[in-house]
């Protein structure tokens, strides 16, 4: 290790960092910009992230990356070899076992506790930027709290769909004041945000923003009263451990139309499987998949 | 300023280089009343509704607005949010170009319900429903809610505009030239429309245009502005029965002979 600055950034820069932290903190929802660095690393493959992480990690920390639900992908595992080299920490798959957790996509089944922080890789912060695309006038919708615009979106969604179409990167409203994105988790993973004992932090290196959600903040997917917002999953239980609550993956089995609903979420379903948790492992197509347990 | 006045001006000065724009403007309108501001092209017309309505600062005099409660806002010295925010609730904008106001992307009822959003309703039925009674009310098939602005004609898209604007019930409405570049039988039809609105709903309206006619048959009072002065002002059947100064009876024999 010697030779190497712990977790790879510069003192100087995690500082900066951690000040933009700070701030984040301080006004829940709202995008502080900061000096992203070059990492090395592509933009989009989470180094808005990886900065946030090298600013929180300490030597005693325990951190596990997830990518889609999965610790064993190719992004979530040279992120979690990255800093086991540059920081020597602990790594686990294990949520319970986290302190700090990096996600790409989801939020983990089991619910984090106030000894943890979760770091939420961001590609697009802004969730005003489909409809408005000066930034300009995004800033000042937020500053004055106009989000007619968002409403108008969903209004247009319900009116085309019957409901509103939005599956991934739903927008919240943080602490009943700021709009934002939650990073492209699936709507299903909103309520999970609210009021979460952990510490969230998003990061989006390429867009240079980072804004955060205090323990215990409330955190509204937006709706109409006649069309409340929910969550959605697939009608089945998942192949490997029968959970009939978790969020699932269609895997593929054969070429003969042969599928198999997995919990996305690898580390749920493998503790699941632990503690002895069963499914039906390849359901036939036509009948659903039966919960055992 | 008397007790009842909704907008006062005074002393007004604004000059672009060397263009005198505004020279010494004073204007006033009581609620329910409409105002218009006639005068050739490039007399000031349109820069007088911008420093009206808050849009553009004079370099002196000052905007008086009083609000529902009664108090009296200096419109150029309120805060940016305030300023958006009686945009948004008080006040409407009816542009020459419907383009510049509808979002084009967006269906009828999502333009006309945009305001109702903005103001927090949350209920889709309704703002649909809403939206819907609106399109009636500008002669506008209910049936087209879910349209694009994009399949509409020159007239439907104004008459859009309007109900976009006057969803909210606003106590003033600002409008620069809002039958222009229509063709003259559809510019009949808005007029007429107009006319019954502010009426029907007791809306005091800023008008501004070109053209005589469209004061005469919409305005209670008008001002009649050249180079930046208002050169006369009173009520809009007498000032055009009567007028008094030589630029305005330029302007009304110009169109008696035209
Ligand atoms: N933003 C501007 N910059 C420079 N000159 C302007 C600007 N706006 C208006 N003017 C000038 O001010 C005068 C009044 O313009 P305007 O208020 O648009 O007149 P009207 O609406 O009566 O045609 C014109 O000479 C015009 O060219
Ligand atoms: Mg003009």
């Amino acid at each position: 290790m010697t030779g190497y600055n712990f977790a790879y950034l510069d003192e100087q820069t995690k500082r900066m960092i951690r000040r933009a932290i700070l701030k984040a903190v301080a006004i829940p929802g709202h995008q502080i910009p900061f000096g992203s660095r070059e990492m090395p690393l592509p933009y989009g493959w989470g180094t808005g992230g990886i900065q946030l992480t090298a600013a929180v990690l300490g030597p005693d920390d325990g951190l596990k990356v997830i990518d889609q639900g999965a610790d064993d992908t190719t992004n979530a595992v040279s992120i979690r070899r990255f800093f086991a080299r540059t920081a020597g920490v602990t790594t686990t798959t294990h949520t319970a076992d986290a302190t700090i957790i990096q996600t790409r996509h989801r939020i983990p089944e089991l619910k984090l506790t106030d000894k943890q922080i979760i770091v939420y890789q961001v590609p697009q912060p802004e969730p005003l930027s489909k409809l408005e695309s000066s930034r300009a006038e995004t800033r000042r919708m937020h500053g004055l709290a106009e989000y007619g615009l968002m409403h108008v979106r969903l209004y247009e969604d319900i009116t085309r769909f019957g409901h509103v179409s939005i599956s991934y990167d739903y927008p919240v409203m943080v602490g009943g004041r700021y709009l934002m994105s939650p990073s492209p988790i699936p709507a299903f993973d909103n309520p999970k945000m609210h009021m979460m004992p952990a510490l969230q932090l998003f990061g989006a290196g390429r867009e240079q923003r980072i804004y955060a959600i205090p323990p215990y903040t409330t955190v509204e997917s937006l709706d109409f009263d006649d069309h409340p917002f929910r969550t959605t999953r697939a009608p089945h239980a998942c192949g490997l451990c029968g959970a009939a609550d978790s969020y699932l993956d269609e895997v593929v089995t054969d070429d003969r139309g042969g599928r198999l609903y997995v919990c996305s979420d690898t580390d749920h379903c493998e503790t699941r499987r632990t503690a002895g948790h069963t499914g039906t492992e390849s359901p036939p197509v036509d009948a659903p998949a039966e919960q055992a347990a | 300023m008397t007790d009842d006045t909704l907008l006062s001006a005074r002393g007004l000065n604004l000059r672009f280089g060397n263009i005198p724009a505004l020279i010494d403007v004073d204007a006033d309108l009581w609620p329910g009343e409409v105002l218009a501001i006639v005068g050739e092209s490039g007399s000031g017309k349109t820069t007088l509704l911008q420093v009206l309505s808050g849009r553009v600062a004079p370099q002196s005099g000052v905007v008086w607005y009083r609000d529902p409660e009664g108090r009296l806002l200096d419109v150029h010295a309120m805060p940016a949010p305030a300023l958006r925010a009686l945009h948004r609730s008080d006040w409407g904008f009816v542009h020459q170009n419907p383009r510049d106001n509808l979002r084009m992307g967006v269906t009828a009822g999502g333009n006309v319900g945009e305001r109702l959003m903005a103001q927090g309703s949350r209920h889709y039925g309704r703002i649909r429903a809403e939206a819907i009674d609106w399109l009636k009310q500008v002669e506008i098939d209910g049936a087209r809610v879910d349209d694009l602005p994009r399949v509409f004609s020159g007239g439907m898209l104004q008459r859009l505009q309007i109900a976009r604007t006057l969803v909210t019930h606003p106590r003033l409405v600002f409008m620069d030239e809002p039958t222009g570049g229509l063709d003259v039988s559809v510019q009949a039809r808005l007029l007429d429309l107009i006319r019954s609105l502010v009426r029907r709903l007791n809306i005091a309206a800023v008008l501004v245009t070109h053209d005589l006619a469209v004061a005469r048959l919409l305005a209670n009072r008008i001002m009649v502005m050249q180079r930046g002065v208002v050169v006369e002002a009173g009520l809009t059947d007498q000032v055009l029965d009567d007028p008094q100064h030589a630029y305005t009876q330029l302007l009304v024999s110009s169109v008696l002979s035209a």
